[in-house]
């Protein structure tokens, strides 16, 4: 068989003028014809759907070219309130388009699954960022339809949402034969707070601050995103200085989790010396982020126009004299981790993520880059200060929990010199520059859309702001790197024993607040 | 791992001085027990966390309680897997309306007398997220509370003052 060309997708979009006024990275508007054509080439390329919303009567999918890493941002206007489902390209897209569907009303067409996702039947509004019709909430919540089952001698167990640890709430439902897992299947909503629609109209701090509250593990990550969105969306040029601080924060808020989640990984398989330890390291990470920038996860100090608070000479040695005192107590856990064969007997071989999987979801974050996939969002599209720092990403292709683990443990070491290196070559100047919006008088050529792709410790983030001209946000989606991960956790657990799942969720340490929004 | 061990034997332990129980906190619980019978607990205290929606950071800070520095087990204060176990429920988030159902079996299903413990801004009285639609504006409004522990998220330090005026006034009647 001759290999037929695929085009980029540059090269796709080359004929389709973009949107004006949108940044970085282009938007063009499609015609049903286009979409349609545009859904039976997805099989053929290795284009990855980073993210799927509404925003009025459009729907919009932002889509990265993985050969070149390009990045688009495409969008339809509905017909009828229907739009071709992306769901038999990209089987991400069926929970984005069920979100789609409670959140604004606009159904995809030919969508396999249309159960509710966020909508458990208790706002008193129906699709609350499109028509928001009032609705009488039921007092309960409405049942769930899990996939059924259809085998003898099966059995069911239905965890959640009020878990046994300090876990965010989500239900899970076991089918079990004997104790190995036949199919797991999660229900999540329970955090959904509304925020979107709290953002429409919200005025850029307040929106910025929101923004920060999608999943606190990764406030940084997130209030970074949508600071670069707004500030793509406006034309705003931040201070280099205010890149490399905010870079400072994203490292510390990276290497703090990965603390986190090794100790509670290794937890989850009753070794709690490796746990205490990391909770140390983890906690001298946030005493310093308190020390340097006034609070502990660092929330509210990236803002959009460059960052709240300065690092000073006293907060640069303090961060020099913590990366000096981490990394050999660090490393003596690493060892341990590495000489203990009752922790690699567990760890190895459980909860394989197949490499298919992977790129067909997009997975990015330490799952994907477990499983080969070396995906990083500091790298491509890329993003100051970064491109101007040499650094390797971590890619092992096991796929199992302990590739999850290496992964970290390399991701923590990469951080702890990056966070070095930072400092050491950190620009002076100022920190932050004012936000200018549209109607301003010579605000100049400014655009009103932007969207980011930011690399937190789970994944990448994506943003997308529509700005109204004063300045206030019209609509701003963030998606969380967890939508593409909580599918694969669910498939990896197959076949695996129900106690191995903790370790497995572990490893994923997906959030739920994150997708729930 | 001897080494390690040895080490820690070796080091200066990292765990934090005592705290001071939150004078605030005791004059808020003092408060609450005109209107309220005292549990009497003695001086231990089971706790069980319920997430009603938080972002999750919330969640961080009290996962921190557990860490060598403020341990918080030294004070005969734990959390447990079941509200069947518990003594006292610390409810985080803003009470999504999605999760308003869940909190209430937990709160029905933890044995009297039982404290709530409301931690964090969103609990307290929804906090960024008050007036979405899908969250109802603090714990307060789905069961009885008993203690505020406001912040964005409080950290560990605030939060075991808190806990600890809880830990006394629930020992105060074993003491008489
Ligand atoms: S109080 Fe702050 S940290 Fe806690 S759940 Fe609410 S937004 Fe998150």
């Amino acid at each position: 068989m001759i290999a037929s060309y695929h085009p980029t997708l540059s090269e796709y979009l080359a004929h389709n003028p973009g949107v004006e006024g949108h940044g970085p990275w282009p938007r063009v508007h499609l015609v049903t014809d286009t979409w349609l054509a545009l859904i039976s080439r997805l099989p053929l390329s290795r284009w990855d759907l980073l993210a799927e919303w509404a925003d009025g009567d459009k729907v919009m999918a932002a889509i990265r070219d993985d050969s070149d890493g390009a990045v688009a941002v495409l969008s339809l206007t509905t017909q009828d309130g229907r739009f071709p489902s992306l769901s038999h390209g990209w089987p991400s897209a069926s929970r984005l388009e069920r979100t789609i569907a409670d959140l604004s009303g606009l159904t995809a067409d030919s969508l396999g699954d249309t159960r509710p996702w966020l909508d458990h039947g208790t706002w008193p509004v129906q699709h609350p960022l499109g028509a928001a019709t009032a609705h009488k909430p039921g007092a309960l919540p409405l049942p769930y339809a899990f996939l059924p089952v259809d085998s003898e001698g099966t059995h069911q167990i239905p965890v959640g949402p009020v878990h046994a640890g300090i876990i965010e709430p989500g239900h899970f439902r076991f089918t079990c034969f004997g104790e190995a897992v036949v199919r797991l299947e999660d229900r999540l909503g329970y955090t959904h707070k509304g925020t979107e629609t709290l953002m429409a109209g919200a005025d850029l701090e307040r929106a910025a601050r929101l923004a920060g509250r999608i999943s606190g593990d990764s406030t940084v990550a997130y209030a970074l995103a949508f600071a670069r969105a707004v500030e793509a969306a406006t034309g705003t040029v931040i201070p280099p200085r205010a890149h490399w601080v905010r870079a400072v924060m994203a490292e510390m808020e990276r290497i703090a989790n990965h603390f986190g989640d090794i100790g509670a990984i290794c937890n989850d398989v009753a070794f709690s010396l490796m746990h205490a330890h990391c909770g140390w390291l983890r906690e001298r990470v946030l005493q310093a982020a308190a020390a340097c920038f006034g609070h502990r996860l660092m929330m509210d100090r990236v803002v959009p126009g460059g960052v709240s608070c300065d690092l000073d000479d006293a907060g640069t040695q303090r961060l020099r004299d913590l990366v000096r005192q981490l990394r050999p107590r660090f490393e003596e856990l690493v060892t341990l981790y590495d000489s203990t064969p009752s922790l690699q007997s567990r760890m190895l071989t459980a909860g394989v993520v197949q490499p298919e999987w992977v790129r067909q979801w997009g997975t990015g974050g330490f799952v994907g880059r477990a499983t080969g996939r070396s995906f990083d969002a500091r790298r491509s599209p890329g993003y100051e200060p970064y491109s101007q720092l040499d650094f390797t990403v971590p890619v092992r292709n096991e796929g199992d929990v302990n590739a999850r683990v290496m992964i970290r443990i390399d991701e923590v070491h990469q951080s702890l010199s990056l966070i070095e290196r930072l400092l050491q070559a950190m620009p002076p100047g100022p920190i932050h520059t004012a936000i200018v919006s549209a109607d301003a008088p010579n605000s100049g050529n400014r655009h009103g859309e932007g969207v980011a792709l930011v690399e937190g410790f789970r994944g990448d983030v994506f943003v997308s702001v529509r700005l109204n001209a004063n300045g206030t946000i019209a609509r701003c989606h963030l998606r969380d790197p967890s939508w593409f991960q909580w599918p694969l956790l669910m498939a990896a657990i197959k076949d695996c024993v129900v106690a191995d799942f903790p370790l497995c969720n572990k490893s994923f340490n997906c959030s739920y607040s994150g997708p729930d929004l | 791992m001897l080494k390690l061990l040895l080490g820690s034997l070796l080091r200066r332990p990292p765990t934090l001085r005592t705290p001071v129980a939150d004078p605030s906190a005791q004059e808020a619980l003092e408060r609450r027990l005109e209107t309220r019978e005292r549990p009497c607990l003695g001086r231990s205290l089971a706790i069980r966390q319920v997430d009603a929606g938080s972002c999750n950071g919330c969640e961080l800070e009290i996962h921190a309680l557990n860490n060598v520095v403020y341990d918080l087990e030294r004070f005969g204060i734990r959390f447990v897997a079941s509200p069947r176990h518990a003594d006292a429920l610390l409810v985080t988030g803003p009470v999504t309306t999605n999760m308003r159902e869940a909190l209430k079996r937990t709160y029905d299903a933890t044995p009297d007398p039982k404290w709530v413990v409301a931690v964090g801004d969103c609990a307290v009285d929804g906090g960024v997220f008050r007036g979405s639609y899908a969250v109802t504006d603090g714990v307060a409004n789905t069961i009885p509370v008993d203690l505020h522990l406001p912040g964005c998220p409080p950290a560990p330090e605030p939060l075991l003052s808190g806990l600890l005026a809880l830990l006394e006034a629930g020992a105060e009647k074993t003491r008489d």
